[in-house]
């Protein structure tokens, strides 16, 4: 009596925490499809184009232009890095003033740059744009050009005094050559007391950068330019000016630019075969595993809700090689499964228990399992640090599937067949066994 | 009663014979034929178009002349996509010939700018670095695979499952090279991929052999090698099989770039099938029975010199 009470309750217990997953795993597939709003808690679907999943480039199109300073080989290390610094701000302002907003600026190597601008309609405008050199100019109070960028030697941030016991202000302290500062005072001289016209234009491609006004003659070669400055602005407009004087030109070396259609059809071309590709191995699960396929299959579902929340979530960018690799990683995914369910087969078929059965699959499985992975992570991660762009997506995509994957398989699955028994699912039929054959 | 099946290790012969000729066809493959270095590793400017009708014979023949007179130099020319789309392969060509190549297609087949789908250019400094770091990549992943073996198994085993990686590798380079595939950044994603994977299978196999092992220390290791495989032959075949389904699908649905990217991790996902189950054991057996053999020579002789190792042929 008191013993099939107990089966009983424990019967129920493994009902409940079996539906208790099966509407967990709902909730993460329909947040991962549809998004989920709670109260004030909003989790974006994966398919948010602001929160969800960040798609790559090739996916979106777009450009990645990658520029690198032709650089004579007596510049010093301090002197490049300062001068890729410069190439940075000029080029970030550039892409401003043609409304890049998105656009990324990331440094690559000592002397290499990449510019990623997503849906851009014209590359080839853009890399002629961006990368060409900078136009300074300086003109005076009636419009007139007085310099340019050949006459300035540089230009930098400061912090310091600017007038004498004055308090430590953020400024600009441009360098002009001889011949500029000739220019510089004669201009100063001119429009000194002429009202309205005692300033400064200081042009980027035809931008206003500052209009500095002059109270009076303003000689030698060092200018101070102050004003309502922090560190970063005075910064900007230190390195804005530079570039019009940098000691190299930028070359293209490497251009990768795809169109919006071509992206769109590739995202989608990519996708359906994912799907075609997970229907066929939920099919062959079930068809050979029968109980445990059906099991696996819906864990799976689990399984790719949880990777694209965890892509969205940390803003991974997703590129096209980037799906590939979670494709793959599914494929890779019920391999643990396989060899779980395999040993359990060869269990029953010797005629131990299913929950014998289960408990030395598992068991015996879980080293093979776990050194399978370590080395697929290991090529993951080489790549993630040799790779670059798309490929790196790759990497990390397949890294990510793989440890989810093998907390499904342990864990996650794990837990479910050891309700199997307990709810009384033994029949060896259930598990693709034709008969057992005791030895 | 024991079932009449093949023996892997008794017919070893055959599969070693197999790995030699293919080793040799590779070999002569590379200097006879070379590779086929896409622009990733060569340099040089790709460019997709949309040509809005069939990309016919006269069609391509046209193209080439148009670009000839532009660049000075004769294109490749591929079709892709619904038979409507070609890639355009040159040498590096600036933004400014770019765009003249694009343009004076556009002229003649009334096209617009949106038909330009996809871009790349990569100059030969890019290209050389991506060599270098493919290499690297390789040598690096080989060489943490077989310390990770190593360490969880022994250094034979390691050795034998590295070997078989090789294999695999080798495999794909041969492939790629008889039938002068295109080889890209893809291409090496391809072969780090099969790196991890394919001794997955391999580890498989060795871990029962390694249980059957512990459990029998004193049965005949080539029959219990043999065993091993037999058992385990479900399981290499089964997972093998549900990565294949995948690979598979996004090789036949998908877009020129991801097919090029499924490629060579499909022939890597059979070769790793084929050699997991004929070959690595084969190897441990091979491996293993030189040891003993050297071990043996040592214990014989009471002076300290080595006796050379037997001649290494196909045993």
């Amino acid at each position: 009596m008191g013993k099939n009470k107990t089966m009983g309750k424990s019967k129920t217990k493994s009902i409940l925490s079996l539906v208790a997953l099966v509407l967990a795993i709902g909730v993460l597939a329909y947040t991962a499809a549809f998004g989920l709003q709670l109260g004030d808690w909003l989790f974006p679907s994966v398919f948010d184009p602001k929160y969800g999943v960040k798609q790559g480039l090739d996916l979106v199109g777009g450009s990645s232009i990658t520029y690198e300073a032709q650089v004579e080989d007596d510049m010093s290390a301090e002197d490049l890095a300062k001068n890729m610094d410069v190439v940075v701000s000029m080029l970030r302002q550039r892409l401003d003033n043609e409304g890049y907003s998105e656009a990324t600026i990331v440094k690559s190597g000592d002397r290499r740059v990449t510019v990623e601008i997503p849906s851009v309609s014209d590359p080839e405008e853009a890399v002629q744009h961006i990368g060409s050199t900078a136009k300074v100019e300086f003109k005076d109070g009636d419009g007139n050009v007085i310099m340019d960028g050949d006459m300035i030697d540089g230009a930098q941030y400061a912090y310091g005094p600017v007038t004498e016991n004055g308090a430590n202000v953020h400024h600009v302290v441009l360098h002009l050559t001889d011949e500029g500062a000739e220019i510089f005072q004669q201009t100063t001289e001119k429009y000194l007391n002429v009202t309205d016209k005692n300033y400064i234009s200081i042009l980027m491609d035809d931008q206003v950068l500052s209009q500095p006004y002059f109270s009076k003659v303003i000689s030698g070669n060092d200018i101070v330019i102050e004003g309502n400055f922090d560190e970063e602005s005075a910064t900007r407009l230190a390195n804005l000016i530079a570039g019009g004087s940098l000691p190299f030109d930028l070359k293209e070396v490497e251009l990768r630019s795809v169109g919006p259609t071509l992206g769109e059809q590739s995202l989608q071309t990519c996708l359906y075969a994912g799907a075609i590709g997970v229907l066929l191995v939920m099919v062959f699960m079930i068809l050979f595993y029968r109980l445990p396929g059906i099991i696996t299959s819906v864990i799976l579902l689990g399984y790719i809700a949880v990777v694209g929340l965890i892509l969205s979530t940390f803003k991974i960018n997703l590129s096209l090689p980037g799906i590939a690799g979670i494709v793959l990683s599914i494929g890779m995914a019920v391999d643990a499964n396989v060899i779980i369910f395999e040993r359990i087969k060869e269990e029953l078929k010797v005629g131990k228990s299913l929950k014998g059965s289960i408990q030395a699959g598992f068991g015996h499985a879980l080293s093979a399992i776990l050194d399978s992975n370590i080395t697929t992570i290991i090529a993951s991660v080489v790549l993630y640090i040799f790779g670059t762009g798309s490929i790196r997506g790759f990497a990390v995509t397949l890294f990510i599937g793989i440890v989810v994957s093998m907390f499904c398989a342990v864990v996650v699955c794990r837990f479910v067949m050891n309700q199997m028994p307990v709810l009384g699912l033994v029949k060896p039929s259930l598990y693709g066994i034709k008969k057992v054959e005791v030895e | 009663m024991e079932k009449q099946r093949f023996d892997f290790v008794a017919n070893r012969k055959i599969f070693f014979t197999i790995f030699i000729a293919i080793v040799i066809i590779g070999i002569i493959s590379f200097f006879v034929r070379g590779f086929n270095f896409g622009i990733d590793f060569a340099g040089g400017t790709t460019m997709q178009v949309n040509m809005k009708t069939e990309v016919t014979m006269d069609v391509q023949n046209d193209l080439i002349s148009l670009v000839e007179e532009t660049i000075g130099e004769k294109p490749s020319i591929q079709k892709t996509g619904d038979g409507q789309q070609v890639i355009i392969k040159t040498k590096q060509l600036d933004t400014e010939q770019r765009d003249s190549v694009f343009n004076s297609i556009k002229e003649k087949y009334s096209l617009e700018d949106s038909d330009r789908l996809d871009t790349s250019n990569v100059t030969a400094t890019v290209g050389k670095d991506l060599q270098r770091s493919a290499i690297l990549a390789t040598a690096v992943a080989s060489v943490l695979m077989l310390i990770y073996i190593a360490f969880r198994f022994e250094f034979v085993t390691a050795v034998s499952s590295v070997i078989a990686l090789l294999h695999d590798i080798f495999v794909m380079l041969t492939i790629y090279s008889l039938f002068q595939l295109p080889i890209n950044s893809s291409y090496i994603a391809g072969i780090l991929t099969i790196l991890g994977y394919s001794i997955n299978a391999t580890i498989v196999v060795f871990d029962r052999i390694r249980e059957n092992k512990k459990a029998n220390p004193r049965s005949n290791f080539r029959t219990l090698v043999n065993s091993s495989i037999w058992q385990t032959m479900a399981r290499c075949i089964n997972t093998t099989l549900t990565t294949l389904f995948v690979i598979v699908a996004l090789y036949v649905v998908g877009v020129p770039s991801i097919k090029e990217f499924s490629l060579p991790i499909l022939i890597g996902i059979l070769a790793g099938a084929y050699s997991s189950i004929c070959l690595s054991g084969n190897l441990w057996v091979l491996l293993e029975e030189k040891l003993k053999l050297s071990k043996k020579s040592k214990n014989q002789k009471p002076k300290k010199e080595k006796k050379p190792l037997p001649e290494h042929g196909v045993v």
